[in-house]
């Protein structure tokens, strides 16, 4: 497995400390680390082009945060980029004011234009609509056969061609009329795939489209596309003006780059992704988890984002800086684990983030909600000297804290020894908040 | 052409083709440069760039891309070397090697039939090809028969009976939804027995990450392998050009899972250019039998690695929008 774009950036920046800014020169190894990360995803060199340039920008002179390590920080704008680039939000469909409203489903051969028919289809009448599907592939052998199954397995009525009717347009309007008559309020019309260089059948969808001023004109893209996306796209759209993107296939392992690139060359929304061959196997397109699968992880930005939130900039620079003058007290330590527990419950902070590097040892770590409750208890039973200096407490003040917090004196000394690795691993780590040893700590810590 | 029984058209032997990939070797790379290097004249870092783009353009993915061009700069301080012209037959000489050294012929078959397996993700163009497979065979003056064995997908079943109507040729299927390797037992008995040559099967799509699916690609196998212990002789992947770096991915779990022999390239009539093969090629070592360029029968044509590298040079669809 290679590793993923946070494990590579948190290596690129284990010398950048806290204190630090995000600069050109600290910034160069990262940003080549992305771009190679957008690659391999499938984004076309190109976008991947503006892209660093928009990431780039954004960054440069940025202070480095305390709450997050720099290498989370640039994920943090990278994704964000990313995720602006993909639209802010979800999209519906549009209906016209004079039904029936027409759909034309275009793409490449074999990308999932009949399947996403059917999927469209019972989707809408799921939404209080009535579609009539119609095939006007007169093409590929047994492609009308095709969806008049997908029609027939999901109950819904398909438009299937009076005899000798041959003709794409024909097909079209016939199926308009019938929708019109018989109160189907959408027409969906399934059309045969082809190359965006096939000029008499780009032609034909023109055709169509003029025929039919379809309110929607849905370009069905395969998630597993490479660097030719941007040509297709590119190519449907101004022939014919497409109104949104659907993508495909998206129930396997593809990165989906290609999202990236079409949205980037069409400017039009992606509306829904396909996740299975079956019928109901349709979502609605969500920028945000499209990004972190283009980035090769998991729902990171939540986290990162709860993390800003729970964490006061200022406190945790000072915090900084009393780790590196070694003045982190046992008082800082019950503050730090106060701030963790805001995070809410550890587990499914922890659930989160993507299974792969560091988050591949984080596993075993144990993550008590009880123990915190505990130690946040026997530090509150210790005199502000002894918490100023954790030197002072000998055996009989550990007997009496103990006591305090209704705790036994192990449990008193486990702490301290927790605390004192703390310390000196903190020192190691500062800057960020989860380093490799934490396996062998039973507590996170900032 | 190699073909499961052997050359069909005049292809040098193995051991000139051994001779020749010797060659290539030593005139290859190294030498090449060097004479370059002696040339001493300008290459700017925009070339490299240039050609960067280009070869990530077409898919090849950013680890190879890397990896020829290091090459390259290992040796070569930018102020010194060759001219544009050099460095990108440089390129090509590579490329060259990557994909010859996979260029094996099928293994011959002793007695008919041969048992070929069509198989890949979802929409890439397997029923399409085995139409074409079936017009091939046919024109080597073959027995073909057909075998529906994509159950699954709406209208599977009959789109195969119109290629098989179309190029004359048998299909032996079941209903639909019926156990893929049931009908494939009937159909390699059935070709064993009317003692044809080739007997081809259609599978349904799948996406590599389906293990059920997968597993049920290794039932299929070893049915075949019941009815001719030596089956399936070849089993074909066919991957749609426009495929990015997902297809190195597809490469390796069919083949981990089903055995790959060979890949087919789809749809090479379109503007992709199909590079993810030469990742393939690197790693995996398969070879690239046939590039499919149209929906038509006559629309598949055996791999030509140098005209597949001349076209990865090419501007976008040059030749064709034209
Ligand atoms: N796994 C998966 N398969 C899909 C998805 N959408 C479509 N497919 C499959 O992809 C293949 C091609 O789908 P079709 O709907 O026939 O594609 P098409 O664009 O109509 O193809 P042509 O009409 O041949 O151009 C079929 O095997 C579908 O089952 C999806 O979201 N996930
Ligand atoms: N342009 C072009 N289209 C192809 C080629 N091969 C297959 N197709 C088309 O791709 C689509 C899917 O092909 P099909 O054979 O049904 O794919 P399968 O699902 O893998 O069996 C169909 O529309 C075919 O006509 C090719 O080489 N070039
Ligand atoms: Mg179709
Ligand atoms: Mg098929």
């Amino acid at each position: 497995m290679f590793d993923n774009l946070s494990d590579k950036l948190q290596r690129v920046f284990k010398n950048l400390r806290g204190e630090g800014r995000l600069s050109a020169e600290n910034m160069e190894t990262a940003l080549r680390e992305i771009r190679v990360a957008l690659l391999e995803a499938d984004v076309n060199f190109r976008v991947v082009k503006q892209l660093i340039e928009a990431i780039k920008v954004k960054a440069m002179g940025e202070e480095v945060l305390a709450a997050l390590s720099p290498s989370q920080q640039v994920i943090k704008i990278v994704k964000e980029e990313l995720t602006k680039m993909l639209g802010s939000h979800e999209s519906k469909l549009r209906f016209s004011n004079d039904p029936p409203t027409v759909m034309l489903i275009v793409g490449l051969q074999g990308s999932g234009k009949t399947t996403s028919t059917g999927k469209l289809a019972r989707w809408l009448s799921k939404n209080g609509h009535s579609p009539l599907m119609v095939s006007v592939d007169v093409y590929r052998p047994a492609a009308r056969d095709q969806l008049r199954i997908v029609a027939r397995d999901l109950k819904l009525p398909v438009y299937e061609g009076a005899p000798g009717e041959t003709q794409p347009i024909d097909l079209a309007r016939s199926a308009r009329r019938e929708a019109a008559q018989s109160g189907r309020d959408v027409v969906l019309v399934d059309t045969a795939g082809r190359l965006h260089i096939d000029a008499a059948l780009m032609t034909e969808l023109g055709q169509l489209k003029e025929l039919l001023s379809p309110v929607e004109i849905l370009f069905v893209a395969d998630a597993m596309t490479g660097q030719d996306a941007v040509k297709s796209a590119e190519e449907f759209h101004k022939q014919l003006g497409i109104t949104g993107v659907i993508l495909t296939k998206m129930d396997g392992d593809a990165r989906g780059g290609a999202a990236l690139s079409i949205r980037s060359v069409t400017g039009q929304p992606l509306k829904f992704v396909g996740v299975g061959e079956k019928s109901d196997a349709l979502e609605p397109f969500y920028p945000e988890r499209v990004a972190s699968r283009i980035l090769g992880m998991g729902d990171i930005l939540s986290f990162i984002e709860k993390a800003e939130e729970a964490i006061d900039r200022k406190q945790a620079a000072e915090m900084q800086r009393k780790l590196i003058e070694n003045e982190f007290t046992l008082e800082d330590f019950r503050d730090q684990l106060k701030q963790l527990r805001k995070l809410g419950p550890l587990e499914s902070m922890l659930s989160m983030m993507p299974q792969v590097g560091i988050m591949k040892d984080l596993k075993n770590v144990k993550v008590d909600e009880k123990e915190i409750t505990r130690v946040v208890a026997i530090i509150d039973s210790m005199t502000p000297r002894e918490r100023d200096n954790h030197m002072i407490i000998n055996g009989a003040r550990r007997r009496r804290i103990a006591k305090g917090s209704g705790t036994s004196v192990q449990d008193v000394n486990q702490l301290l020894k927790q605390y004192t690795q703390a310390r000196k691993m903190m020192k190691t780590f500062s800057g960020g908040f989860m380093g490799k040893k934490l396996g062998k700590l039973k507590l996170p810590l900032f | 052409m190699q073909t499961l029984f052997g050359s069909v058209e005049q292809e040098p032997s193995l051991l000139e083709r051994l001779k020749r990939g010797v060659q290539k070797t030593r005139s290859g790379l190294v030498s090449k440069l060097e004479d370059a290097l002696a040339g001493r004249k300008e290459i700017d870092a925009d070339l490299l760039d240039e050609l960067e783009a280009t070869l990530i353009g077409a898919d090849i993915g950013v680890a190879t891309v890397n990896e020829i061009l290091e090459r390259i700069r290992q040796r070569v301080d930018r102020k010194l070397t060759g001219d544009a012209a050099e460095i990108r037959g440089l390129i090509r000489e590579h490329l060259l090697e990557i994909l010859q050294a996979s260029d094996l012929p099928p293994a011959l078959v002793d007695e008919p039939p041969a048992v070929v397996m069509v198989i890949g993700v979802n929409g890439s163009g397997k029923t399409t090809t085995i139409g074409k497979l079936a017009r091939r065979y046919h024109n080597e003056g073959r027995s073909v028969l057909l075998c529906a064995a994509d159950t699954f997908r709406a209208a599977a079943i009959e789109q195969l009976e119109i290629w098989g109507e179309r190029t004359k040729t048998e299909v032996i299927s079941q209903s639909p939804g019926s156990d893929p390797s049931a009908v494939l037992f009937n159909a390699v008995q059935a070709a064993r027995a009317r003692k044809m040559d080739y007997v081809i099967i259609d599978t349904a799509g799948r996406l590599q990450t389906k293990t059920n699916l997968m597993a049920e690609l290794e039932k299929m196998r070893r049915t075949a392998a019941k009815v001719i212990p030596s089956a399936p002789h070849e089993v074909l992947l066919v991957l749609d050009a426009v495929t990015g770096q997902n297809g190195l991915e597809q490469a390796r779990r069919f083949t981990e899972t089903a055995g790959v022999t060979g890949i087919v390239l789809t749809k090479l009539d379109g503007t992709a250019k199909g590079g993810v093969v030469v990742a393939i090629a690197r790693e995996l070592n398969l070879p690239i039998r046939y590039v499919g360029v149209g929906e038509q029968a006559d629309d598949l044509i055996p791999f030509d690695p140098e005209k597949f590298i001349a076209s990865l040079f090419e501007g976008p669809g040059s030749e064709k929008s034209a």
